[in-house]
């Protein structure tokens, strides 16, 4: 099951020409761009991990792109999502949000039914990735 | 895993045919470079063989372009450069409009100039130095990476010196991203050359070394003159001959940087232009009055009394 969240999700992946357009998009709105990773997909998980420090007061797209490409190196296996933060007053947050790295496979979500108190029913959602340990969630049939 | 693109100089529309003959002209007019190279000649005095350099690359690059659009075979050209020169004689600002020319021309894609010396590249202790400085170089993609007195990343004396990191990362993104940032060394002639020789890599990586010359007499004047009416002031005739005596003098004296002593010189006239104008309280100034310089402001100089070797700079 494709992961949408952020912006785009419902599109096709990115390519990377289109991945530097929304950057410079970022970068001209004066946002700072971030890269962060995670390989646990729950909606409800929003501290990805950080891929170094959001990269302030860059001016062109080309030196994310060179992190975007090192992050893929090492996390290539897991999501990874770039974000704009808007620094100016009253923003003082998230913009932009969009995912640049998916795994290959995405094993999507059980919907888990807790019956309680006679016929009520508690819902939780559950990435099956994720009854792996953290960091070999993706790593394929091993 | 795909790289990140490498985007190419600017060129027309794709699935357009190549075209077989072009427009000069209209090409050369297209980049609107000659208004730059116009404001080079007219606002930087002297340094022939540096507007020649300049000349030389805008129109390589002005042909590269040409090619381009012909779909003829094109490298990217190798746009990082050295410059060599005496203490003030106009690397810092030649850098600066390089990047506007280069930003014009569609060889760097923003022009901005990012302005740093050893201590923005190397850091201070193990494992401080490589994220130093690809933070810089990330700040720089896109524009100019000027590194003035670049010989002081290399310290042969210390073999533990973190500046040989720093210089191996640079020449790594020298190579490998040249689309994407020129980077420009500046120093001065003799520990350039030998920063060079102990670091052969950076030399081979680097197409343009340009040596920037002194200036003669009659250009620090022009210079002079070129910095005053910018400000508004100017020399009376007396003051103006003052002046080229001055210059002969002060050229004479220790620690004399070209047309950074010109403009400090030109700050202290103004200083005792200044005080000569309020030592008088009871009368009425005309615009001609505070503009003028007279040649009193000049001559009270401590260059002439040669007092002040080695302070005056």
């Amino acid at each position: 099951m494709r992961v949408t969240q952020g912006c785009f999700s419902f599109l096709p992946d990115l390519t990377d020409d289109q991945i530097t357009a929304q950057v410079q998009y970022c970068l001209e709105k004066g946002w700072a761009v971030n890269i962060e990773f995670t390989d646990d997909p729950h909606p409800r998980n929003t501290y990805w991990e950080m891929w170094g420090l959001p990269m302030f007061d860059l001016r062109d797209a080309a030196g994310i792109m060179k992190e975007l490409a090192e992050c893929r190196r090492v996390y290539g296996d897991r999501y990874i999502r770039m974000s704009g933060f808007d620094s100016s007053h009253g923003w003082e947050s998230v913009r932009l949000s969009f995912i640049v790295n998916r795994p290959a496979e995405e094993p999507g979500f059980r919907l888990e039914r807790q019956e309680v108190d006679g016929r009520s029913i508690r819902y939780t959602t559950r990435a099956y990735s994720v009854d792996r340990p953290e960091g070999s969630r993706y790593a394929g049939e091993a | 895993m795909t790289q990140a693109p490498q985007q190419q100089p600017k060129r027309d529309a794709p699935g357009e045919p190549p075209i077989s003959s072009i427009d000069l002209r209209k090409e050369f007019d297209a980049v609107a470079i000659a208004p730059v190279l116009e404001q080079l000649d007219g606002e930087l005095i002297g340094l022939v063989p540096v507007k020649t350099r300049i000349r030389e690359i805008a129109s390589l690059l002005l042909v590269e372009r040409i090619r381009q659009k012909m779909a003829l075979a094109t490298t990217f050209p190798t746009l990082h450069m050295s410059f060599t020169g005496n203490p003030g004689t106009g690397k810092t600002t030649v850098a600066m409009r390089m990047a506007g020319i280069l930003h014009k021309l569609g060889f760097v894609r923003r022009g901005h100039v990012i302005n740093v010396t050893r201590d923005d590249l190397v850091g201070q202790y193990i494992g401080h130095t490589a994220p130093k400085t690809k933070e810089i170089l990330k700040k720089a993609m896109g524009g100019v990476l000027f590194i003035d007195e670049a010989y002081y990343l290399y310290r042969p004396e210390n073999e533990r010196d973190y500046g040989q990191e720093s210089i191996e990362i640079l020449l790594q993104i020298m190579e490998s991203q040249r689309e994407d940032l020129v980077v420009i060394l500046a120093g001065y002639g003799e520990r350039m050359e030998k920063f060079f020789q102990s670091n052969p890599g950076f030399r081979s990586r680097i197409a343009h070394h340009i040596d920037f010359p002194d200036y003669s007499d009659p250009e620090l004047l022009a210079i002079a003159e070129l910095m005053l009416q910018e400000q508004n002031y100017r020399f009376s005739p007396e003051a103006r001959d003052a002046f080229v005596r001055y210059i002969a003098v002060r050229k004479t004296q220790p620690l004399f940087s070209n047309a950074r002593s010109i403009r400090n010189a030109l700050d202290r006239i103004r200083l005792r232009q200044a005080n000569r104008l309020v030592s008088d309280l009871d009368r009425v100034l005309t615009g001609d009055d505070v503009m003028s310089i007279e040649a009193g402001d000049v001559l009270a100089s401590r260059v002439f009394s040669g007092g002040a070797n080695g302070k005056a700079t």
